[in-house]
């Protein structure tokens, strides 16, 4: 359970470990985009852990990082296709960030340290808990980036017509800032969890 | 105190033969292409669908009222009834009574970020834009994109003359039936919708005259 748990909190793809930026600033413009974004990687995730860690024994080291990216590359080309054919306006929103997942270090990152040394339900464990934490960040930044820059939360208008939205904020540079505070706030809450260890009360 | 003994040596696997991870790589390259086909093959027809669906709303919404369309082709300066692919086209809408509706035209022109696509109603009898949806367009959020929809601009495109020419003036002072009310923060997108709205005029506005002019039965079908 702890493969599970650590990526959802502890040890967070992006407000932690700060992987896979690219696509957490730049579709994180509202909830929507970056809830699917988040659960397309978490697919692909998925999947290439289940594979790469079924056939650890069968790849040979030389080649194994090349394997991996075919291997990452074909799902996510088939998320492409999926997407593109049941839900083409947020395939039209996510545009040329759903082939970039192929390069999401995040990915990678599992397979390289984590799935080519483990066993099949240790790999799927790691891979759920670092996709669901995954799109949980981005789910986050494209919430908060919604309601500040448009006024709205997945779509449904918040504040009525008189709000004048923050438009910075769903703009490339609002994406740095709230992912900023979000960094200040673990970086934060992990530090005092720290503190609360050592001088007990 | 560490001695030799801790030290383990380091004893290299066994180098695999290139074959092996030429064959590696072969089969992960075969196994995935065979994925990628026949997921391809697989989401393709609804694919092709939604774009197909996509486009019949927009006609649909352009030309009120329309609930049939012809596809017609630009073949040597002549308008011609065909949907064969790759072709420039426009499509004749024609409501419930087969009565004509209008063209609906499709433009293209870079804006501030992309490549925006429009479709348009046009009304031939008094040369007006009566229609307006943007297609595709990657302006910037929140001020390049309100093109798509904000509603003073799509006022705009409710009955438009597209003679002698449709020009773009400051947002709030549209006075001339071929005025453009323009977006404020948007003007690089307004200009743009613009001037693709008098491109695809001053490309199709000639070959549908001709083709009503060969056709009059099209235009006669709404008098009676």
């Amino acid at each position: 359970m702890q493969e599970f748990l650590k990526g959802l909190w502890r040890e967070n793809p992006v407000f932690v470990a700060v992987l896979g930026m690219c696509p957490s600033l730049a579709v994180t413009n509202s909830a929507i985009n970056g809830l699917a974004m988040g659960l397309a990687t978490t697919f692909v995730l998925i999947g290439s852990s289940l594979l790469v860690s079924m056939l650890r024994k069968v790849i040979p080291k030389q080649v194994r990082i090349t394997t991996y990216i075919v291997i990452i590359a074909t799902f996510v080309t088939v998320v492409d296709f999926t997407l593109q054919a049941y839900f083409p306006d947020i395939h039209k929103a996510l545009g040329a960030f759903i082939s970039l997942i192929v390069v999401n270090c995040l990915i990678l990152a599992r397979q390289e340290s984590f799935s080519s040394k483990n066993g099949l339900w240790r790999s799927f464990l790691d891979a759920s808990g670092m996709g669901l934490g995954f799109a949980f960040a981005l789910f986050t930044l494209g919430s908060i980036r919604e309601v500040l820059g448009n006024g709205s939360l997945l779509g449904v208008s918040l504040f009525g017509k008189a709000f004048e939205p923050w438009i910075v904020m769903i703009l490339p540079p609002g994406g740095f800032f709230v992912l900023g505070f979000l960094l200040l706030l673990f970086n934060w809450s992990a530090q005092r969890r720290k503190q609360h260890k050592i001088q007990p009360a | 105190m560490s001695g030799d003994g801790e030290h383990t040596t380091f004893v290299p696997e066994p180098e695999p033969s290139a074959f092996r991870l030429i064959a590696t790589l072969g089969v992960a390259g075969f196994l995935s292409g065979l994925v990628l086909v026949s997921s391809y093959l697989w989401t393709k027809p609804t694919i092709d669908a939604n774009k197909a669906e996509a486009q019949r709303q927009a006609i649909f919404q352009v030309l009120p009222g329309t609930a049939d369309y012809e596809t017609l082709a630009l073949q040597d300066g002549q308008l011609v009834v065909s949907d064969e692919p790759g072709q420039e086209v426009v499509f004749l809408g024609r409501d419930s009574s087969q009565a004509f509706t209008g063209f609906a035209i499709t433009g293209e022109e870079p804006g501030f970020s992309d490549i925006v696509t429009v479709i348009c109603g046009y009304e031939p009898v008094e040369k007006a834009i009566i229609g307006y949806q943007v297609l595709d367009c990657k302006e910037t959020p929140g001020l390049g994109d309100k093109i798509i929809r904000n509603e003073g601009f799509l006022a705009n495109f409710k009955h438009l003359t597209v003679d002698p020419g449709i020009i773009l003036v400051k947002n709030g002072t549209r006075k001339q039936p071929n005025e453009v009310d323009g977006i404020t923060g948007a003007t690089i997108s307004s200009r743009t919708v613009v001037k693709l709205l008098n491109e695809a005029m001053a490309k199709w506005k000639e070959p549908i005259n001709n083709y009503l002019q060969e056709h009059p039965e099209i235009k006669k079908r709404n008098d009676e």
